[in-house]
């Protein structure tokens, strides 16, 4: 199977790429830039905030072809269904499309999702005809919930956003991914191009990062990994696994040795 | 007259329609999203939507975010 008949299909729309990369957390909008191309990512993450009236200062926008990437406004910074909603439908108005990240948090510290308002949230939005990916915890039901109400994907987090910790219990992905029939995204929680590997070998249909890339020493030549890692992973995937066994199994002919 | 934009107090013409206030900030409407009173004014109601005195305006873009 190679790349281009591989594609993902969320919300009607095909991709080819399964990395999906935020852009914040840059030291530059000339370095974001960079590292998007080097990731070929097609889906970004940005996120809604107020405009600086100072107009001198330029914005990420300026800095992105548009035509290159669909736009994935998120809702971070929400703590209830009542702003995620209204966040949402502030970047449809300004992005023209349906297309959201829903995120609801429910604690500052750790920046896991509050289900009930995410639920609650996507409920409202689902009806308002968005095409909803939703950030959520690593919870089967919580998931099965959220396909239900018609979101277009799961995206359960590995670890704590910006935590770097990897997928954390690839048991509860495994799950989720034979309970839902949407896209399964791991969303937050990678931190090297092995935890991205891990993610696609474990069959999810892409993943979501910032942190890793963006804090990376070279943030561009993370970018890069990632790509590689997230096409590996998913080749891997489909390939099939050997399966694991405790002792070894020569591969070079027992026959024909000498003596 | 006074109105409230993305929180702090600024003073703008009577009569000021969201595509005038639009242009006096020197931003383009393409990319920007405008709430008046927490609701969202559509694009194509910018020259028609009158603000007036106290109104709420919030302006929104799109910044780098994961």
């Amino acid at each position: 199977m190679t790349q281009t008949t591989d594609k993902l299909i969320i919300g009607g729309r095909e991709f080819t790429s399964r990395l999906m990369v935020g852009t914040g957390k840059y030291a530059s909008f000339e370095q974001t830039a960079r590292a998007l191309e080097m990731s070929g990512a097609e889906i970004i993450t940005v996120a809604v905030r107020r405009i600086n009236l100072d107009r001198s200062k330029e914005s990420l926008l300026d800095y992105i072809d548009l035509k290159k990437y669909t736009l994935l406004p998120n809702t971070a910074g929400c703590y209830t269904a009542e702003d995620a909603v209204r966040t949402c439908r502030l970047a449809r108005e300004a992005g023209m499309s349906d297309f959201v990240k829903l995120e609801v948090l429910g604690d500052e510290k750790t920046l896991f999702p509050d289900n009930e308002e995410l639920l609650k949230a996507a409920r409202i939005l689902v009806a308002e005809g968005f095409t909803v990916l939703p950030y959520c915890s690593d919870d089967v039901i919580v998931c099965k919930k959220l396909e239900d109400l018609g979101c277009a994907a799961v995206m359960p987090l590995g670890a704590p956003i910006g935590s770097g910790l990897g997928i954390r219990n690839p048991y509860n992905i495994r799950i989720i991914l034979e309970s839902v029939s949407v896209p399964v995204i791991v969303d937050a929680g990678v931190g090297s191009a092995s935890d991205a590997a891990i993610a696609m070998e474990l069959g999810c249909a892409g993943v979501l990062m910032n942190t890793a890339i963006a804090g990376a020493r070279d943030p561009i030549a993370m970018a890069e990994a990632m790509k590689l890692a997230v096409i590996a992973g998913r080749l891997s995937f489909k390939a099939g696994r050997i399966p694991r066994k405790l002792y070894a199994n020569a591969s070079s002919p027992l026959d024909g040795l000498i003596g | 007259m006074q109105i409230i934009l993305n929180g702090d107090s600024v003073e703008t013409m009577d009569n000021c329609t969201v595509a005038a206030l639009l242009q006096q900030l020197g931003i383009s409407r393409e990319r920007v999203a405008v709430e008046l009173n927490a609701d969202i004014v559509p694009k194509i109601g910018y020259e028609k939507q009158l603000l007036v005195d106290g109104d709420k305006i919030e302006i929104v873009h799109f910044v780098g975010g994961g």
